[in-house]
């Protein structure tokens, strides 16, 4: 029962039988380690007269209060998850990321129509009504931003005092609802010559992207609902495209118009915006997967530790191109790993919550977590990304992520090399 | 709201006409649901708004660089700044470096990149312009002005000459510094970090 070495992680199913007793252990020192509001009465006033009567609505506990992080540019938008809130892999829709480039708009539902033209037999305008009135489908996929992580995609000069919402934030998973793309591409009549398609938003900027028409018959999904309610407005509001382990940015909100074309458009989001410019003189362009990647967001900033012991270290692991197969904890920044209990479900392009149980001496440690995927693809160094594509490139910064925990129980962000 | 279910079996044994389809190939002619509307030609040319690089989508009309300083003036200094390189927003005019494509290298390039050094192909400016700018009040400007714009948008990025006039047949063959800087993804997971 004891475990053999003093400062060890180690697989949940390794310490067996103790599980259920650390398990315990575990979620009281969670609850000591959130960051305090201040308020002291551990329990509250005892109840003295009947509670809350039902509501049409429900609410928050008042003393949990997760926030989505904002950016303000003014000229566009966006807010971060806050991850290190959150248990499971599912993300409260109110709590999912946004990012946006004309604001969010305001459709109404009993106007709102999806056209599908250009390379097909029948043209033909959809209402949200229609929409619904397909056979449906729902799954749950992760949603990321490709730029996600980029402020952390240097050697030097990342604030230690970063959140994982702040670093990583722009990360959700949700269950979608709609209807496949391809069964939409069957009722229009897709000519052979299609291999493109533009996906244009109804939004003030009528964002658009070029997909290629396979992802089409593979997954793609216009989606209406998001955890069992309709979509959110900054999520898209009456219906989006769903691209499931591709960029956020190409999964259009609002959808109006999908053209099918015999080629790429070339708008400005997929030539001056989301392109990876490479140390060889190039900039990759329709990168639209998400690699495997994984961050830790218990312990994280601004968690302080109150005491050596046991603790679980836990985050979330994914991949864009299927199923998460495994991840690696190391508490000594990268010198030994250890296996970490991947949490079912284990679902193909979607957030896996992982799990391993640690030891902490109360020495100096730097936490980490390494994901591979069923390609065999395993998360990199930023050592190894950067010299693979350049210090230049920014999107797609899926290296390892580390935690630095101080002696006085302090965890800080650090670098991945 | 409507009971979707209603008629459940006339549903069910489409679904599975359908996925019977599924493996026969896209080209035959797979039973439909007929939900739906054909779209108006007035619903199609108000919502086609888009450009291709060949041009496709590129509307009638023309300007020049002179209108373009003066469109420029009214509706683009604001956020880009009166030479286009000031900001507060993305910087649209520069050629530096001339030669090579060192946008990979380092971060601090990140934002030095422009419509001079970065952007593949005139025509996704008025594809843009079109559907986005000005931010205040996207698609406002006209084909006439859009085209001026670029037109002086490309002048300042010494691309086309102050003499430039840019229209549908223009604009597509403007060859863009960084045209063939442009490469697909070639990360295809597995053992390669790419």
């Amino acid at each position: 029962m004891i475990p053999p070495e003093s400062d060890s992680i180690s697989r949940r199913a390794w310490i067996g039988t103790t599980a259920g007793l650390a398990a315990g252990i575990l979620v009281h020192h969670q609850v000591d380690a959130q960051v305090s509001d201040g308020s002291s009465s551990p329990g509250g006033p005892e109840p003295t007269s009947l509670g809350r009567l039902p509501s049409e609505l429900g609410s928050r506990a008042p003393r949990e209060q997760p926030r989505r992080r904002v950016y303000r540019n003014a000229h566009s938008g966006g807010s971060g998850t806050p991850l290190q809130d959150l248990h499971g892999i599912i993300t409260p829709a109110d709590l999912h990321f946004e990012r946006h480039h004309g604001g969010v708009p305001d459709i109404d539902p009993d106007t709102y129509s999806l056209t599908i033209h250009g390379l097909v037999r029948r043209p033909t305008t959809f209402s949200l009504a229609d929409l619904k009135r397909f056979p449906a489908r729902s799954r749950i996929c992760f949603l990321e931003c490709s730029g996600n992580g980029n402020g952390t995609y240097r050697t030097e000069g990342v604030r230690r005092e970063t959140t994982v919402q702040s670093a990583d934030g722009l990360f959700s998973t949700s269950e979608w609802t709609g209807v496949p793309l391809s069964t939409l591409f069957r009722e229009v009549g897709v000519d052979s010559g299609a291999t493109w398609f533009l996906a244009e938003g109804a939004d003030a900027a009528h964002l658009a992207r070029s997909i290629p028409v396979e992802k089409a018959w593979d997954d793609a999904m216009i989606v209406y609902a998001q955890n069992g309610e309709a979509i959110r407005p900054e999520q898209g509001y009456p219906a989006r495209l769903l691209l499931p382990g591709w960029e956020g940015n190409a999964n259009v909100k609002w959808i109006r118009r999908i053209e099918l074309s015999d080629a790429p458009f070339m708008t400005r989001e997929e030539t001056s915006k989301y392109t990876d410019p490479l140390q060889d003189g190039t900039a990759r362009q329709f990168s639209f997967v998400m690699d495997a990647k994984s961050v830790i967001t218990f312990p994280s900033y601004p968690y302080v530790l109150p005491e050596p012991g046991w603790w679980e270290v836990s985050g979330l692991a994914w991949s864009g191109r299927g199923r998460i197969t495994g991840v690696e904890v190391s508490s000594d920044g990268g010198a030994s790993w250890h296996d970490a209990e991947l949490e079912e479900p284990v679902l193909p392009k979607c957030a896996t919550r992982f799990r391993a149980l640690w030891n902490w001496t109360g020495e100096p440690a730097v936490l980490m977590s390494r994901a591979r995927d069923e390609t065999g693809y395993v998360q990199p160094t930023l050592a190894r990304l950067v010299e693979a594509r350049g210090a230049g490139s920014s999107y797609h910064a899926n290296q390892i992520r580390a935690w630095s925990v101080e002696p006085d129980g302090r965890v800080f962000f650090g670098d991945g090399k | 709201m409507r009971r979707r279910r209603e008629g459940g079996p006339g549903v069910l044994a489409a679904v599975l006409v359908v996925a019977a389809c599924t493996g026969s190939g896209r080209e035959g002619e797979t039973p439909r649901f007929g939900f739906g509307r054909e779209p108006s030609p007035e619903l199609l040319a108000a919502m086609d708004i888009d450009v291709r690089p060949d041009g496709k989508g590129l509307p009638e009309g023309s300007g020049t660089v002179a209108r373009g300083r003066e469109v420029f003036a009214l509706h683009c200094v604001a956020c880009h700044g009166p030479t286009g390189t000031e900001g507060p927003f993305d910087r649209l005019v520069g050629r530096d470096p001339r030669e090579g494509f060192p946008f990979g290298e380092k971060a601090e390039y990140l934002g030095t990149r422009t419509v001079g050094n970065y952007w593949p192909y005139a025509t996704t400016l008025f594809d843009y312009i079109r559907r986005a700018m000005p931010q205040t009040a996207p698609g406002s400007l006209g084909a006439d002005d859009t085209y001026a714009v670029i037109a002086y948008i490309l002048h300042l990025n010494e691309i086309v000459p102050e003499d430039a006039v840019l229209d549908a047949r223009s604009l597509p063959d403007i060859e863009m510094p960084a045209r063939d800087r442009f490469v697909p993804d070639d990360r295809a997971g597995g053992q390669d970090v790419r």
